[in-house]
């Protein structure tokens, strides 16, 4: 008995995309005097992502590849829920998600700290979460006393560090990340790099990372989703797939 | 409703933090700096009490406490509307990035703006006590006066902010409407009494107008010790919820696009 519920527990699907169609409308920005005469003419269309398909299991990390402009980051995009598609559906069966993406929310004109709280909070976090992980997250980012300094007198580097330090502690079911493994000096990044790891190996933690590093792709994930110009390539194992991506870039 | 209800319940702390954020970093940079908030509504009180008072002369009691509390309530108005206008297209990075219910960010700043008529109504106390105008019970009422305001206000935000986001120049147009209302409102003279000639012009004036109506309703329970209009403040709170439901409801359906847009 115990086995089978097991089984059932490891197939447990954690995102499903089906069908998945985003359409960036042409309609853009206009004035008042513009959209008089703009009434009649057709509004022009770009389709992003083109009938998407793919389930992806609890645990599993899936690293999406395809060329630049190709829709990746639209996808995650509507994963995390900031765009809903135009057809088709995102189900995540209940999971929490989180774009991990580079200082949302920041007020540069306030410190370090109280910047861990917006972001934090703009996330999805309470008040008491955050305070539980405060420490946690400052002692990560590793800026020194520049975490009690206004946001806008750090280098570019400890605003990414800091930043980073945010989403990779505040943790949640689902992690959506798009190329940010890249921050920080050396020794940072490969402090990051660990602690991906180490999230990423979470087995209840399902991740999607986009990234153009196949290096990275190869060394972290288990599966590869490859779009071409918004359509769905291919889905499945790294070994697979990686090998026909990269022979079909070379073309 | 029911999703702008949960929505409420999940977001507000983080409303009120950003709110607080933002209040903290303005005056981030020099601590004096919270004087303008101030200093500000004070001279803009002078300026008109000299010049409707000193150069046209009225017989209006307690001139310089009717010009303020007008400008209490016009402010809040007035930094609403302009707010709300470019408020997603401002807050780009952080649409883009992490979904928020769009009208999360106008509560937001719209408790800023509270916030600074709660200084602003201070300093309108203070001045009436100066002025020796009679404290009475009928002040009380200014309560249901502001949340009135407020419900209105947000109402109309709401749309502003959702139209701001696809028309470029609205915020052209709306600073002609802001002028125009500005105006009309009586911030500086009294509607009643200079128009007592032309009653029917005099009524839509004051009733057609939420904030020429809210800023009448507050000189007369604080300087005149009325009652407010119940029936006319019962007419603005269901417009003002109409006007809230319809925003909540256009801003659902659409702000998912918002991200495509900016």
């Amino acid at each position: 008995m115990k086995k089978v519920e097991k089984e059932n527990s490891k197939k447990k699907i954690a995102v499903t995309v089906q069908d998945l169609y985003i359409t960036y409308r042409g309609l853009k920005k206009t004035s008042i005097r513009a959209s008089w005469s703009k009434m009649k003419s057709r509004v022009e269309l770009f389709p992003a992502l083109k009938g998407i398909n793919f389930e992806l299991e609890e645990g599993k990390i899936l690293g999406i590849v395809g060329r630049n402009g190709s829709g990746k980051s639209t996808m995650l995009r509507a994963i995390a829920g900031i765009f809903s598609p135009d057809k088709g559906m995102i189900d995540l069966h209940g999971n929490s998600v989180s774009l991990l993406s580079i200082g949302v929310g920041f007020n540069k004109k306030l410190t370090g700290k109280e910047n861990i709280y917006l972001s934090g909070m703009l996330l999805g976090f309470s008040e008491e979460q955050i305070r539980e992980k405060e420490k946690e997250i400052i002692a990560f980012a590793d800026i020194g006393d520049f975490i009690h300094k206004p946001v806008k007198t750090y280098s570019s580097g400890m605003y990414s560090k800091l930043a980073f330090a945010i989403t990779a502690i505040l943790e949640t079911d689902v992690m959506l990340i798009d190329e940010v493994l890249s921050v920080g000096d050396a020794q940072f990044k490969e402090k990051s790099y660990n602690k991906m790891k180490e999230l990423i190996s979470d087995e209840h933690r399902t991740v999607l990372i986009v990234s153009h590093n196949m290096d990275t792709i190869a060394s972290l994930c288990n599966e590869v989703l490859w779009i071409n110009d918004g359509c769905f390539m291919e889905h499945g194992p790294v070994e697979e797939v990686l090998p026909k991506y990269k022979e079909f870039m070379k073309q | 409703m029911k999703k702008f209800f949960y929505n409420l319940r999940k977001y507000y702390k983080y409303a009120i933090y950003s709110a607080k954020a933002e209040l903290k970093s303005e005056v981030a940079d020099s601590y004096l700096n919270w004087l303008w908030w101030v200093i500000e509504p004070l001279c803009f009180m002078l300026i008109y009490t000299f010049v409707f008072g000193v150069v046209f002369p009225n017989n209006e009691k307690y001139f310089a406490s009717f010009v303020f509390i007008g400008l209490t309530a016009w402010d809040f108005f007035n930094r609403m509307i302009n707010g709300s206008v470019k408020l997603i297209i401002n807050n780009r990075d952080l649409v883009t990035k992490v979904y928020i219910p769009k009208y999360i960010l106008l509560l937001s700043k719209s408790f800023t703006y509270v916030f600074k008529m709660g200084i602003s109504f201070l300093i309108a106390i203070a001045l009436m006590i100066f002025q020796h105008v009679p404290f009475t019970w009928h002040m009380l009422f200014f309560i249901p006066i502001f949340i009135v305001l407020y419900i209105v206000t947000f109402g109309i935000g709401l749309l502003l902010m959702h139209f701001g986001v696809t028309l470029n120049d609205l915020g052209n147009l709306t600073n002609i409407g802001l002028k125009m209302v500005f105006y009309l409102s009586g911030v500086f003279y009294n509607i009643s009494a200079k128009l007592s000639s032309r009653p029917t012009l005099c009524f839509l004036l004051l009733r057609a107008n939420p904030i020429a109506f809210c800023m009448n309703e507050l000189r007369k329970v604080f300087l005149e010790q009325k009652l407010p209009s119940f029936e006319g403040l019962g007419i603005w709170l269901i417009i003002g919820i109409l006007l809230c439901m319809i925003g909540v409801h256009v801003i659902h359906k659409n702000e998912n696009s918002y991200a495509k847009v900016i």
